[in-house]
Formats: C-alpha cells, structure tokens, sequence
C-alpha cells in the first residue's frame, strides 16, 4: 500500500511540477521538455491505475509525437529570446485569485463525487492475466464505439490534410518534376515539324 | 494511506487550473497556449482514466482514448497555423496578435 | 301628384350641382360663356321650380311630404338618408335660396367680367347653392350638418377665390376655422340629441320631446336638463354659422370675396342658416327654456354690438356686413322670445334687401373701378343714377320705413316691426325687455349707418375727382421738372385717369337689382298675412312649433300702446335726421371726431378688439400649445426616446460593447475562464 502511496505522490507531485514549470519557463525548448516530463509522469500515475495502454499511448503518441513536434516548431521559428516581454505579472493577482476559486470549487466538486458517488468507497481496477487491459479496451472499442474509431481517423486524416495544406509551400525557382504533366503529354504539343530550306535556320 | 479517487481528481484539477491560467497569464509566445492546451486535456484525461478505474467501466479509458487522437490532430493542426502565422508575422510575440480587435 | 312633386323637387335640388360638376369638371375646355351659361340656366331653372313647389305649397293646398331620396346610414339604431322634405319652412328657404342665388349667377355675368377664372367662380356659385338646398330640405340631423359643412367649405372657396391675395386667403382660413369652433358645439348637440332620444330624424324626434322634457344629464357632479344642453350646443353652430356675438369675427373678412358671393351667401342664405335651424328646431327649443334665453340675449347683443361697429367703417362693404350680423340678431332674438314666425320673416325679407344692398354697393363697386372705401366716394348720385336709385330703396327697407297700422311700408317696416313688437310683448321676462331696448337702440344705429352709407357713396362732395385732380397736378410737376421722366408710363397714367370717371353699371347687372328691389318694396307687404298675419297657421302648419304657452304672436297682433308701434319708426326717422346733419349738412364733423382719435371711436373702429383680444387668447395660445407639441414632446421627447433615441443608444452602447474586442486571444480565454468559473459557483449554490 504504500509503496502505492509513495509511487502516487512522487508522480502526482512532478506532474504537477512540471506542468507549473511549463508556463513559466523563459526558454520555450525547457517549457516543450518540461511538457515531456509532464506527459511522463502522468503515464505513471496512469499504470498505478491499471490503464497500461494508455500510458504506453500516452508515451508514444504524445511524447514521441505530439512534443516532438513542438519541438520541431520551436525550434524552427527562430524566436529571439531577448525580446521576451513582462507583463506577466499584471495579471497575476487576479489570475490567481480566480485560479484559486477554480480549484478550489474544483476540488470540492471532486470531494463529494468521490465520497457520495457510485465510486464511493471503491478500489482502482487493476488488471487480470485473465483479462489484461488491452483486451478489455479491444473489447470495447472494436464492438460498440466502432463508428467513433472510424471517425477518430477520419479527424486524424483531416488534421493531416490540413496540416500540410497550410504550411506547403514551394519555391518558386526550383525544378520539379510534375508526373501528370509528363504522364499527360501529347505528341502534337510537343513536337511541331517545321519545313526547312536548305542553307537557312529557324526564326523565333 | 489509502490513494482514493479524491486524490486523482485533485490532482487532474490542479493541473487543469494550471493549464488555463498558462493560456492567459503568458505574455511571450503563442507556443506556450498550445502547451497549456495539452496541459487541460491531460488532465481531463487524468480524470477520465480515474473513473474509469474506480467505476471498473472500461469506457473511460476509451474516452481518453479518443481525447488523445484529438488532442494530437489538433496540436497539429494548430502548429502548422503558428507557422503561417510566423511566416507572415515575423514573430510570435502574443502581444502582437491583436488584429482582430474590435 | 305626389310623385310629379318629388320628381319637382328632386330636380330643384339636384339641378345646382350637375351644373356645378359639369363646369368644375370641364369648365376650362367649355370656356367662359358656356360654362356661366350652363349653371345660371339650371339655376334659374331650379328657381322656377322652387316657386311652384311654394306657390303650389301655400295656395295649391299641398301637403307636406318627404322625398327619400338614397338611404345613407343605417347602423344598428341610428338611420339617416337622403332626403328632401317639402314643408312651409324649406319651401320659403327654396325660394329665398334659389332666387338669389339665381340673380346673383345673372349679376356675376357683369360683375366677373374681366376675371380670368370664370368658370371655377360659377362652378362654386352652383356648388353652394346645392349645399344650401341640402341643408334647408333635409328631414335628419346628418344631412342637415352636410349642408351646414357644405356650405361652410363653399364659403371659404368663394371668399378666397382671389387666392392669390394672402388676406383673401387669409380671411378664408379664418371663416372656415370659426365656423368649425360652432361646427364643433353643433356636431356635440347632435350626438347629445342622438344620445338622449335615440335617433335623429326630425318626424321622429319631434312628438318625443314633450315627453322628455324633465330630463336631466348628471355632468362634474351637476344636473343639467337635456333639451337645454343639447339646445345650446346647436345654438353655438347656429352662432358660428351666423356670426352671433363671439363667433363674429369671420364675417367683416369675408368681404374679401367678390361682391356677388357677398350677396349670396353672407346676406341672403349661408348666415341665415342658422336661423332657421333653430326655427326649424322650434319643437326642442320650446321646452328648453335656458337655451331660448340664450338665443335672445346673444341676438340682442349682436344687433347693438354690429350696429355700433357698423357706424364707424369705411369700407362699403364692411358697413352692409355689420348690418348684415346685426339683422341676424334681431331675427335670434325673435327666435329666442318665441316669435319664430317673426323671426323667418325678417329672413326672408332681409335676404332681398341685403342682397339688393350688396348687389347695389358691387355695381359702384365695379363703377369706380374697385374702389371701396366711402371716404373716396361721394356725389354719385348722378353718375349712378339707377344704383342710386335701388339702394335708396334697400335702405328704406332696412330701416323700416312705413306707416304703423297701415298697409304702407317697404319690406323691412313689416318685418322689423313685428320683431320689436314681439320682444315688447315678452316684456315681463328680463331677456324679452333686454331685448327690446337694444332692439329699439340698434334700430337707431341701423337707420343712422345705413342713411350714412348713402350720404357718403352718392352725395357731398366728389372725393374720388378731387383725388384726379391732385394725380393731375402732381403729373404736371412732372412734366415741368422732369421732361423725360417715363413718357411712357405718364400715358398710361393719362389713359387710367381720364377712365376713372364713375360710370353705371351694364344691364346684366342692373336688372337682378331691379328685380330685388321690387322684392324689397313688395315682400314685406305682400307676405307678411302669411308669416305672421292672419294666414300664418295655416301657412306654417306644423313646420314651426309654438309650445302650449307660447302666445308671442298673438299678443304682439295685440299690442295696444301707440308708443311701442311708433318707436320703431321714430328711431329711424331720427337716425335719418343724423345722418344727413353729419354728413350731408355739415360733412367734415365725421372727419374731425375721426380725427380726434377718442377712445370711443377707437373701440367701435376696432370692432371693440375682438380680433386683438382672440388673437391673443385662441390664436397664441393655440401656437404656443402647437409649439410646445410640436417641439418638445414631439422632437425632443418623442423622438429622442423613440426612432433617434434607440439609434443613438443602440450606437452607443455598441461602441462600449466593442472595446471588449481587444483581439488578445488571451483576454477572450481569460473570459471564457471567468465564465466557467461562474458557471461552476452556480451549480455549486445550486446544490448546496
């Protein structure tokens, strides 16, 4: 139990940590891998919850996918640190006044759903050999959310599309091939015969 | 002591708050809103997996599931609307971005 | 027979406006001579008519009876049609009406000779005339306040035919707006008769009011008797219409119209409307006792108010309208002590001679080249040799020259007479006796202004050739200073001047005269068995009411003290002495006592400032309120809190919605993070 307890509060305390860390560090590379530490972290706090697949999804995806990306983006926009502007503390007081009533409210709300809900008194699900995790998630998604799953990559072939329409582009003075238009060529367009005279050339 | 619900959900609260208040007390790029935003669904999916846990219902984790898929189409949809913005722009200082006033 | 005397009737009416709509409508295309044919023709047609419907009438022994004619209104318990009722008292008015109205069409042939808009004056001439029959044969309240509108707005086109005059249009607009002030109390004594009998239909409403007569109507916590209500609110049209004191002021402009429309309709037949409304509304008025009293002390006023006004104007036309308003008077008055009879027969004398009077001062009028103030006139007598002629005889008429229990006497001896010899009959009241006194005093201003007028336009000295002779002179200066000075022009002054000499009027125009001029003699003596003689019941029959108590004519047959027979006569024979000391024996007196400015001549001369004192009370607060209305509530009130007030407020408060657009992503995610906030206290308080 404990070792449970123990295992809790390191993740949830580093989590939270480094969300914190997120927001208010200077660099934006050390907020991305701030970012990476979050997503970690809460991946544990998901295993001690018995959710193995998403905390391996979590890693993959939103680690190796979602903050390399940011990363890419960071990096590759050139930001000049020194012309990072204060003003962040004038909104701070109110900020946090109202931050504070957010989470306190939150937290409240959470208090009595967990003591009068129906997950009063339980004890977190962990998984069988009989029926690991993914198994049930199979069960799940591959029954009655099928036509969500389809859709889900849907928005992710959108969001690809998407993506790519907005950030091409191409240079102007670059040689390309373009297949359509050899593919498509025809001999007449191409080829033009010209009658000769001897001893002369061909005008422009 | 015995880890609870209360304490997952506290903890999903916390950070959600966090990531809210990095949307708007940030004065220095836009990057930093986008990270706040993966902040907030994060901890929704925190929360999510929780229940789930506690209630022994499954459809939880799915939910967090489809929350990821979503959260990652829209990260990157959204950098490559930074990017253009940059490109455009010349930098991505939010305090700039007021072109939209009213 | 019955149906023959409808179609009669019916064509007599009617004839008026087709040659009203023809020449309005077409005039221009028909050109002048038709079109003033066309309507004199029918006129004079409906004239014939209307005699034979009076002589069959008074001496065919016909009945009376009542031509529907369409249906008009019939909604739930109120009915009202179109109709023409035959009785003594509409068939006296068709003949006074159409009469006049037909010579006076003849006149205009002279009179308008020269005015470029002869059609458009005929067409109004014709247009009035119907208005006027409408309203003497009309057998309900409606069609009687049609006639009565009618012939207020035939009036106000006549008086302001010369619209092109801004006082002409002006003194239009004046008539028009009095006359609706007692347009108003009729219209409310109407629906007070609708309200209290339930319908408006004379044969209906007449049998009914001896049984209501106690009725009474609970008002601001005070009772007053019906009959008398709704008697007084029909007596302020009848003072409207016909310029009783208070509602006068419109009847010394009116002369701004053309003196035929003078004639017609401000002597012979719209001011007497009113008169005979009440003398046909002698059965409500004899059980309303307050309302008769009203009538007589109003009437009484009036004659010695007119007359004293009248002996101070200069203007030819003014003096005869004074007489006019004061002659109206008298006939209130007999109305008002119950001398109906009476009072219908200075009517229908009066119209003759006063539109022989008008009709008389249009052709010197028109001799002295529209010339109308007396001061330029004078010594005429010669040069106007049959107008003098004729207007000597008005005059006599007017003043009532005759010999007392005799047969001898112009028209006006009769008439008058038989007026001031019912209000001494009604002595023993305080109205009867008030108006007798004035009657007698107004007699003496009657006799002096008339014999004045007549002094001053056609004897003494000739102030029009004087005025030649000084144009003369001043020409010749002129010509010695001034050698080249306008050649041209001095020609045509030469040209107007030796024109100016007063010449007598065309045929056209003498012989409507001379023909009202044997009415003015004859009228009087002829008719009077009929009004108010021995004849006189079986000539009104049920057309004029006399309650059970009413004796008024009876006792004035009967009257033994010489005295009262000669006063009349007396006070005009002295009148007529005055005017000739004043005007004719010593006639630069006037000018001095003018001169003198005193405040008595002053008040008169003002019209005892009528005009100023309604100036200031209606006419600015009117204004004032219309200003107030008009700028106030309605552009800064109304506007401002409705159409402009809700743009610029909508304005506004969309400029200060817009400063929470600041285009920061990160104040709209701060609000979005407010409402949330929000959001979750609420649900929160709402559980808890």
């Amino acid at each position: 139990m404990t070792v449970i307890a123990i295992a809790f509060y390191l993740l949830a305390l580093v989590t939270l940590a480094s969300g914190l860390m997120v927001i208010t560090a200077k660099n934006p590379v050390h907020s991305v891998l701030y970012l990476i530490l979050a997503f970690f972290s809460s991946a544990g706090l998901f295993i001690l919850l018995g959710a193995e697949f998403l905390a391996m999804l979590l890693v993959v995806v939103y680690v190796g996918a979602v903050a390399v990306l940011f990363l890419f983006v960071v990096m590759m926009l050139d930001v000049d640190f020194v012309k990072l502007r204060q003003g962040f503390a004038n909104y701070l007081p109110v900020g946090l006044v109202v931050g504070l009533v957010l989470v306190v409210e939150l937290i409240m709300i959470s208090i009595a759903v967990a003591t009068k809900g129906a997950a009063a008194g339980s004890q977190p699900l962990v998984a069988t050999a009989a029926e690991p995790n993914i198994k049930m998630i199979g069960h799940a998604l591959y029954s009655t959310y099928i036509y969500l799953f389809e859709a889900a990559g849907f928005v992710l072939l959108v969001a690809m599309v998407g993506a790519i329409v907005l950030t091409l582009r191409t240079r102007p003075n670059v040689k390309r091939q373009n297949i359509f238009k050899q593919v498509t060529r025809r001999r007449k367009d191409a080829v033009e015969i010209v009658p000769v005279k001897t001893g002369e050339g061909i005008s422009e | 002591m015995t880890i609870d619900l209360v304490h997952y959900l506290t903890v999903s609260a916390i950070l959600f708050t966090i990531g809210v208040l990095g949307i708007f007390l940030n004065r220095r790029n836009i990057i930093i809103i986008l990270m706040s935003l993966e902040l907030i669904l994060l901890s929704t999916n925190i929360n999510f997996v929780a229940f789930s846990s506690y209630l022994h219902n499954v459809q939880g984790q799915i939910m967090a599931m489809f929350v990821l898929t979503v959260a990652a189409a829209e990260a990157a949809v959204g950098l490559a609307i930074l990017v253009t913005f940059f490109r455009n722009r010349g930098d991505i200082a939010v305090d700039d971005a007021s072109m939209m006033k009213g | 027979m019955l149906s023959d005397m409808s179609t009669v009737v019916t064509l007599a009416v009617f004839a008026p406006i087709v040659g009203a709509a023809i020449v309005g409508g077409f005039g221009r295309w028909l050109g002048n001579i038709p079109s003033q044919a066309i309507t004199t023709g029918l006129l004079f047609v409906a004239c014939a008519l209307s005699w034979f419907t009076f002589i069959q009438h008074t001496w065919g022994g016909m009945e009376d009876f009542t031509v529907t004619v369409l249906p008009f209104i019939n909604i739930d318990t109120f009915h009202s049609a179109w109709s023409i009722r035959i009785d003594a008292l509409s068939s006296t008015m068709l003949i006074v009406v159409t009469t006049v109205s037909s010579l006076v069409h003849l006149y205009s042939w002279g009179y308008m000779s020269e005015d470029p808009s002869r059609p458009r004056f005929f067409a109004y001439l014709s247009l009035f005339t119907f208005a006027m029959l409408m309203l003497v044969t009309a057998a309900d309240f409606m069609q009687l306040f049609f006639g009565w509108e009618g012939v207020g707005l035939a009036s106000y086109l006549l008086i302001g035919f010369w619209f092109q005059k801004e006082s002409a249009s002006s003194a239009a607009i004046k008539a028009f707006v009095v006359n609706r002030v007692g347009d108003f109390g009729f219209a409310l004594g109407i629906m007070t008769v609708y309200w209290q009998f339930g319908t408006i239909n004379f044969h209906e409403l007449f049998p009914m009011i001896a049984s209501h007569q106690g009725q009474t109507w609970e008002f601001l916590g005070q009772s007053f008797s019906a009959l008398d209500l709704a008697a007084f609110l029909l007596f302020i049209g009848a003072m409207g219409k016909s310029a009783q004191f208070f509602l006068h002021t419109w009847l010394p402009d009116a002369m701004e119209g053309p003196t035929p429309v003078s004639a017609l309709i401000h002597a012979a037949t719209m001011v007497t409307a009113g008169v005979y409304m009440v003398c046909l509304l002698s059965p409500l008025f004899e059980y309303a006792p307050v309302a008769k009293m009203i009538v007589a002390y109003i009437g009484a006023i009036t004659a010695i108010f007119a007359a004293s006004i009248g002996f101070t104007q200069n203007d030819i036309k003014r003096v005869i309208a004074y007489s006019t308003c004061s002659q109206l008077g008298y006939m209130f008055f007999a109305a008002g002590v119950g001398a109906y009879q009476a009072a219908m027969f200075h009517l229908f004398t009066h119209a003759f001679f006063k539109a022989l009077l008008f009709l008389g001062a249009g052709s010197v009028i028109h001799g002295m080249h529209h010339e109308q103030d007396m001061r330029k006139m004078g010594g005429l007598w010669k040069y106007l040799p049959i107008t003098y002629g004729v207007m000597t005889i008005g005059t006599i008429a007017i003043t009532g020259l005759g010999i007392p229990e005799t047969q001898f006497g112009f028209a006006g001896f009769f008439s008058k007479d038989a007026i001031i010899e019912s209000a001494w009959a009604a002595h023993n009241t305080p109205q009867g006796l008030f108006a007798f006194i004035m009657g007698i005093a107004a007699a003496l201003l009657t006799s002096f202004y008339s014999w004045r007028l007549i002094a001053m336009t056609f004897h003494g000295k000739k102030h029009w050739e004087h005025a030649h002779d000084d144009h003369h002179e001043v020409i010749d200066g002129h010509d010695a200073s001034e050698p080249a000075h306008d050649d041209h022009a001095h020609d045509d002054h030469h040209g107007h001047g030796h024109d100016h000499k007063p010449h007598e009027s065309p045929w056209v125009m003498l012989v409507p005269i001379g023909l009202l001029a044997v009415g003015a003699v004859f009228a009087g003596v002829a008719f009077a068995p009929y009004f108010i003689g021995g004849h006189a019941h079986e000539f009104w029959g049920h057309a004029i009411f006399t309650a059970p108590t009413n004796h008024i004519m009876h006792e004035a047959h009967e009257i033994e003290n010489m005295w009262v027979k000669l006063a009349p006569l007396a006070v005009t024979l002295i009148g007529m002495a005055l005017a000739w000391y004043y005007y004719i024996a010593k006639p630069n007196l006037p000018k001095k006592l003018a001169a003198n400015d005193g405040p008595i001549y002053n008040f008169l001369y003002h019209k005892w400032y009528f005009d100023e004192i309604y100036q200031v009370i209606f006419v600015k607060s009117a204004k004032i309120l219309g200003d107030f209305f008009w700028k106030v509530l309605d552009v800064k009130i109304i506007d401002n809190l409705g159409p402009n007030g809700a743009a610029w407020t909508a304005l506004k408060s969309a400029k200060n919605l817009v400063k929470t657009q600041t285009g920061y992503v990160y104040h709209y995610a701060f609000a979005m993070f407010l409402g949330v906030v929000g959001l979750l206290t609420y649900v929160f308080w709402l559980v808890h």
